[in-house]
């Protein structure tokens, strides 16, 4: 019998209190001595054959018959209202079957009730004024300019700290701060730990706006059969789109499918349903024909998401041996004109490192620029910057080793909620990515800027700290066919990250198969629910109950076999894909023989994920150890390595951890060095429209990365003691970059991406300033 | 079959050899070969990935050589030979170059992956051997936002150094690579 308990769960860097519906009792745990043929093993993704093939179809990829292409018109304003619109010229043109526009589309409300579906006051360049629907995406472009539209253009505010000003262009009616306040936080007293502070150090930190960019851009594809909608969405939530899209259509939920097989990357940009899949369904509704509407990658650039800039400042008191005392941080982050929740940058410094007294207050900060979203780690990746580079900053002043600074706070339970962690494995991370690292090879920060000379090798380190629990709802359903093959059903999506192979790993392990014997589909809302791909929980979440699934079946073949052997049930074996009696070797039988005697009658299993534990914090650890050299008379800065450790639990599958350790350090040294999406301030529009001029890595760009993982199993956190690994690897990246650098020229310049033309600056105005006093390393004033 | 022009445009004759097929088609001067290759020939494992020509995501072949589909007009293919990904597998089975892809997990999303895939084929028909710093600099146009980077260079060099250091009988793998290669060569030389 089903029953509800209230439940403390992470997600995203958030926790909030959850109602959980427990249903019955999980599985034991997976053991940490508990010996697995695939998984744990690398195995080749499942499906590359597909993707590698050209074969793997894509939302993009779909060219469903009669099929009608939209094209949005957007605002070319950062803020202004619609005085007149008009689309006779448009509808008029060759090829076009609609125009929807607020002059007639149904007002559905946006943006948890901020905005419409259409509003006629546009908040960023780049917010949807029209949509046009026509034979072509040509025809429709074309037919896009043929709209008349009469603006009034009103004032705008595109940076952060000016939104906050009392005379600032106020963007929403509630104003320009999301919640109406800070969020803040405070344990012990502040002011007393920096009273018994010996050394205090203070830093200020800003990242830049970040597009996610996934190859694959923003799109759906929507068709109605009578009064039943198909959707094939780019998407990381399809039970979230189909959730989000009965409500704005007002239709029965069973009344949408949404399908998303195989998806192009989203990194958080795609964890909700957008405009772009409404219009195309109320235009398919219309036009009773199936309707497509992709991004180009110029909208990709002002229209998808971003990981929203931050302007951050952080002080640290401690006293000589390096024991922190006092935490005090402010951030402030330009979420853009829309964004329903805000931007955890606080977690690092509230959570990470042992400390009494802290004290953090975050402001979310509506601007006229494009929608924020969720982006790998939201908040941690510039809140370590903060953090980090403060620590090494603080390590470099009283001459201590930045490793031993960190071990001197570690954290051994969680100072927030207070309570223990389920298991923290950072010291064996630490003490792991040192060694491979070569960490002692760190000579210590130079006293003084170094302007000249040739290149200098420096030696940086960031801690990792994220949630990644996942948590219920998730179901699965396992069938064993005929043949002895195996069918996997579950809601999920991969959007790239192999989640389609370790799902594969886990119920191939359990049924004794190889792998090659179990086929996962995912992705289509006809399956058992899943929760949406990000957070790092996929399979944290699923993978749980593919276990359950997969270990039902299997105790259905065995209770089958033993009818069939003549054995009781407890005597039956299910090994390497054969059912025995134990002790009478002969008496067996293969699972697809004894599945082929049973015909369609059906051997299957139904698996949920259970509750996570109560009253203990799951976190994933780590930590990297960048090696950079810096041209001090340039500015350039070349990575050499990054060393990156995890402990994220139980690996499934090593390859594909190795490959999620590999993208979340690549992301974060293009967010380190070079990426940069800009909003000229002056115009409100958004200067870089693509690949052109946003900058992101390139093959010449990616140093060596060395991938380890701890690879304990978390004893108490779900029944395969995993953890997620999606969004942990790109946390410490920039924070060990901009640590490094320090350490190879005495500058710590941590103003996001620091190219060489801050570093010279910072070069100079440091140098500057030690030539009237000798500077103390560590933070520079920006 | 989904018409990307409308009614007004004239229409241009153009045919094009498609994977060894001799295709005409019927097209706006200004359709690009990829709206071309993926809307009217079905062939959609090249991908659109910015259709301005900074990604690489449509890399194909032009008489052997990788070009952007994005950047050149269907009517400029005219009487020319164009490879696209689907034209490496036979009867299902992957190609050795997609094989080491898939061996070194040198794909996440895939998304990209079949440019990157017919850039490397098309440097490996020119060089078989190249350096590490010639397969980098080839493959330096196609963008990658999974940070499949290093597992590319892996199976690259799995295809382009196997076969150098075993110019008798390396792998089976690396040896059908150039076997592959060379027949390509024979066919596409003039």
């Amino acid at each position: 019998m089903p029953k509800i308990v209230r439940q403390k769960i992470e997600f995203e860097g958030r926790v909030e209190e959850r109602d959980v519906v427990l249903e019955g009792d999980d599985l034991p745990i997976w053991k940490a001595e508990q010996s697995f043929r695939i998984v744990g093993t690398p195995v080749a993704r499942v499906d590359g054959a597909e993707r590698a093939g050209g074969i793997a179809q894509y939302t993009a990829d779909l060219y469903p018959a009669g099929l009608i292409f939209g094209a949005v018109l957007r605002s070319p304003h950062a803020r202004a209202r619609i005085r007149r619109l008009d689309t006779a010229g448009a509808e008029r043109a060759p090829g076009v079957r609609a125009v929807l526009s607020h002059l007639n589309a149904p007002g559905i409300p946006w943006y948890n009730g901020l905005s419409a579906l259409f509003d006629v006051e546009l908040r960023y360049a780049g917010e949807e004024v029209a949509a046009v629907f026509a034979d072509g995406a040509a025809a429709a472009r074309d037919a896009m300019e043929l709209i008349e539209v009469d603006y009034e253009v009103l004032p705008h505010v595109v940076d952060p700290e000016a939104a906050l000003a009392p005379d600032a262009p106020k963007i929403h009616a509630g104003g320009n701060v999301l919640g109406g306040a800070p969020e803040q936080y405070t344990r012990g007293d502040v002011e007393r730990g920096f009273g018994d502070a010996d050394v205090t150090v203070e830093l200020r930190a800003e990242t830049q706006d970040v597009l996610h960019h996934s190859m694959e851009t923003h799109g759906s594809i929507c068709e109605w059969t009578g009064d039943r909608l198909t959707i094939w969405d780019s998407t990381q939530h399809i039970f979230g789109v189909r959730r989000q899209l009965a409500a704005a259509l007002r239709i029965p939920m069973d009344h949408v499918r949404v399908l998303s097989r195989f998806m192009g990357g989203g990194f958080g940009s795609k964890n909700q349903a957008a405009k772009y899949t409404v219009l195309a369904a109320l235009a398919a509704r219309r036009l009773r024909r199936p309707v497509k509407i992709m991004f180009t990658r110029a909208e990709e650039s002002i229209a998808a998401g971003k990981r929203p800039r931050s302007v951050q400042r952080i002080r640290l008191g401690a006293r000589r041996d390096g024991r922190l005392v006092a935490i005090e941080y402010r951030g402030v982050s330009g979420v853009g004109a829309y964004r329903a929740i805000g931007t955890p940058l606080a977690g690092p410094a509230k959570e990470l490192y042992a400390c009494p007294n802290v004290r953090t207050e975050v402001w979310n900060v509506f601007t006229n620029t494009g929608p924020s979203a969720a982006f790998r780690a939201p908040g941690f990746v510039e809140g370590t910057v903060a953090l980090d580079c403060a620590m090494e900053a603080l390590a470099d002043r009283l001459g201590l080793d930045p490793l031993a600074l960190r071990l001197t706070n570690y954290a051994p339970a969680d100072q927030v909620l207070d309570r223990g962690y389920s298991s923290k494995f950072l010291r064996e991370a630490y003490d792991m990515a040192a060694r491979a690292a070569g960490w002692s090879r760190r000579t210590r920060t130079p006293q003084a800027p170094v302007r000249t000379g040739g290149p200098r090798r420096g030696l940086g380190m960031a801690s990792q700290i994220w949630g990644g629990a996942g948590s219920a709802p998730a179901y699965a359903e396992v069938r064993v066919n005929a043949d002895g093959s195996v069918d996997v059903r579950i809601g999920t999506q991969d959007i790239g990250t192999g989640a389609r192979t370790a799902l594969a790993q886990i119920a191939a392990e359990v049924l004794t198969l190889p792998i090659e014997r179990v086929t996962v589909r995912l992705g289509d809302t006809d399956f058992p629910y899943s929760p949406l791909s990000a957070g790092s929980q996929t399979i944290a979440s699923c993978g749980p109950a593919v276990r359950m699934a997969a270990e039902e079946a299997r105790r259905h073949l065995v209770e089958t076999a033993a009818s069939v052997l003549e054995a009781a049930p407890s005597d039956i074996r299910l090994e390497a894909a054969g059912l025995s009696v134990a002790g009478v070797p002969d008496r067996k039988l293969a699972v697809h023989e004894l599945t082929g005697r049973m015909g369609n009658f059906t051997i299957a299993g139904r698996g949920f994920r259970g509750a996570n534990p109560d009253n203990v914090t799951i976190r994933t650890w780590g930590v990297h150890i960048a090696e950079v050299e810096v041209d001090p008379e340039t500015g350039e800065v070349r990575v050499i390595k990054i060393t990156a450790c995890h402990d994220v639990g139980r690996v499934i599958n090593p390859m594909g951890y190795r490959s999620q350790i590999e993208g979340g350090v690549i992301q974060g040294l293009g967010m380190a060095l070079c990426e940069d999406h800009v909003t000229d301030p002056d115009s409100g529009t958004v200067m870089d429209l693509g690949f052109d001029t946003y900058a992101m890595p390139r093959q010449s760009m990616v140093p060596e990365i060395e991938a380890l993982a701890v690879g304990r199993p978390d004893p108490v956190a779900n029944n395969l003691g995993v953890k997620g690994v999606g969004e942990p690897p790109i946390i410490p990246t920039p924070a060990a970059i901009v640590n490094a650098v320090a350490n190879a020229v005495g500058v710590r310049v941590t103003s996001l991406p620091i190219t060489p033309a801050k570093i010279l600056r910072a070069l100079h105005a440091a140098s500057g300033a030690a030539a009237s006093k000798p500077a103390p390393s560590g933070a520079v004033p920006s | 079959m989904p018409t990307a022009a409308v009614s007004t445009e004239p229409l241009h004759a153009v045919t094009v050899t498609v994977n060894g097929r001799a295709e005409t088609l019927h097209v706006p001067a200004r359709r690009s070969l990829l709206q071309a290759l993926r809307e009217d020939l079905s062939l959609t494992g090249t991908k659109e990935g910015c259709a301005v020509g900074t990604c690489g995501a449509c890399t194909v072949l032009l008489d052997g050589r990788p070009v952007l589909a994005c950047l050149l007009l269907t009517v400029q293919a005219g009487g020319r030979a164009v490879e696209t990904i689907e034209s490496l597998s036979r009867d299902g089975a992957l190609a050795p170059i997609q094989e080491a892809f898939v061996r070194h997990d040198a794909l996440q999303c895939g998304f990209c992956t079949p440019g990157q895939i017919m850039a490397l084929e098309g440097l490996l028909r020119r060089t078989p051997h190249p350096s590490d710093e010639l397969l980098r600099r080839a493959l330096e146009g196609n963008v990658c936002r999974c940070g499949t980077q290093l597992r590319i260079q892996a199976a690259a060099r799995e295809l382009a150094g196997a076969a150098a250091h075993h110019p008798g009988g390396g792998p089976v793998a690396a040896e059908a690579a150039r076997d592959r290669t060379s027949s390509h060569d024979v066919r596409r030389s003039r």
